[in-house]
């Protein structure tokens, strides 16, 4: 039987090298796919491009999610949406030791998407006229200001889903979506941390969110912080 | 230093202009506190970015699910009907129109209703979805103080800070007044209790229109 799973998460990332794009799902700290993150930071690859809505994410002195990379010093640029999640990030940002593209919240959704679906670009209204439109392309549509937003890929995607099977089929819980589904789309490679994984059959098709085919490596977790009390 | 409304005050205002059955977005800080003053026998679907209509509020000790929270990260209820989504679709909701009202922050707001709410000098700037909001939003309420902590308007004739969206907010509501949006510019709606007109002109970095009643 085909069988996309891996046994732990330090074996699903095993040729993730030094200088990797790497778009990670997740809000905040729900959806993200923290036992990959983890095992990245073991496994000590350097000089990454961080794809993700936030750098990590900050609980009242503490910092978690990715900016256990940040802090390492593993990452050299990061696009995302909001950098401010993190003091981390502005320490590193303020010392020059990482780079940013900032990319507003639905932009970066429906880049990604785009990458994901075979689209060469789109216009979109959000932030035409603003600082990050400048050296884009605009166009009058409707007598109304449109700019043109480019498709984002990564080499690899990092994703989490609360439940998944053998061939990759994708279930998500509560806000855990997110970016998931479209990172899940839009990498060469596709891993999926789940917090249960069961054999083909048992999800009902009728309820599948990221069908198989997006996914080419799937793991159980090993641990789920919770971080709330 | 004039008091007026205090943060309460403002949510309890800005709650008044919900329409039964809408669809609303709050933006993170100060504007949440809206969650609280809705009026009852009200259906109010709340829209959280992050993939959820019909949040409820901030989720009670021990009932927190790591992947249940709003755009401000925070652990959140849902109510009977709620939805969930990925981010394409939230973002869907809210640059194509769908999105009745959001009520957000800002650091400036000019006389033609124009915004500026993601960046200032000397700040590591962050967006989130401020600017698609201000895209395709139909009616946007600032929910702000009147001044910056050191007594700058921040209702200004033209803004100097960068901008996140061109004539999209059509009402303010500060902690000295409510004012509308309109062709002819600012215009002065409700005065806080103990507030003069005389406290707002001062306060305010752009011509207002001051309707008779005053």
């Amino acid at each position: 039987m085909i069988t996309k799973a891996f046994g732990d998460s330090l074996g699903a990332i095993h040729d993730v090298g030094d200088g990797a794009i790497i778009m990670f799902g997740g809000f905040g700290l729900a959806g993200i796919p923290q036992n990959l993150i983890r095992a990245l930071y073991e496994k000590g690859t350097k000089d990454l491009t961080v794809i993700s809505n936030n750098p990590g994410s900050r609980l009242g002195d503490h910092e978690y999610g990715l900016a256990i990379l940040f802090k390492a010093g593993r990452v050299k640029k990061y696009i995302g949406s909001y950098p401010t999640a993190t003091r981390s990030f502005k320490e590193l940002y303020d010392a020059g030791k990482v780079g940013l593209d900032l990319v507003p919240q639905g932009t970066l959704a429906e880049r990604i998407r785009a990458k994901g679906a075979g689209i060469g670009g789109f216009y979109v209204k959000t932030g035409a006229g603003t600082l990050l439109a400048r050296d884009k392309e605009t166009r009058l549509i409707n007598g109304e200001e449109y700019i043109l937003e480019q498709p984002l890929g990564a080499d690899f995607a990092f994703v989490k889903a609360y439940k998944g099977d053998l061939y990759g089929n994708l279930v998500y819980q509560y806000t855990g979506a997110n970016f998931n589904p479209l990172m899940a789309m839009a990498a060469d490679i596709t891993i999926a941390e789940v917090e249960e994984l069961v054999e083909p059959g048992i999800l009902d098709p009728n309820t599948i969110h990221t069908p198989g085919i997006f996914v080419q490596r799937i793991l159980k977790g090993e641990r789920y912080d919770r971080w709330y009390e | 230093m004039i008091a007026g409304m205090n943060e309460q005050e403002m949510a309890q205002r800005a709650a008044a202009e919900i329409r039964d059955g809408s669809y609303v977005n709050l933006g993170i800080g100060m504007p949440t506190l809206v969650l609280d003053f809705v009026p009852a026998g009200k259906t109010v679907f709340f829209h959280t970015e992050n993939g959820l209509l019909g949040m409820g509020g901030f989720a009670p000790k021990g009932a927190a699910h790591p992947d249940l929270v709003d755009a401000g990260k925070q652990p959140v209820t849902c109510i009977k009907g709620a939805s969930f989504f990925p981010s394409d679709i939230s973002f869907a909701m809210m640059r194509g129109g769908h999105i009745d009202l959001a009520i957000m922050g800002a650091y400036q707001v000019s006389a033609k209703g124009d915004l500026a709410n993601w960046t200032a000098p000397g700040m590591l700037p962050s967006i989130g979805g401020a600017m698609d909001i201000a895209a395709g939003t139909k009616k946007i309420i600032i929910m702000m103080s009147h001044t910056t902590k050191d007594g700058k308007p921040k209702l200004v004739r033209e803004l100097t800070y960068p901008v996140t969206g061109y004539r999209c907010v059509s009402m303010i509501i500060t902690n000295l007044c409510v004012l509308d949006v309109s062709e002819k510019g600012l215009v002065l709606k409700e005065l806080a209790a103990g507030v003069s007109v005389q406290d707002v002109i001062d306060n305010t970095g752009a011509l207002l229109v001051i309707p008779e009643k005053f």
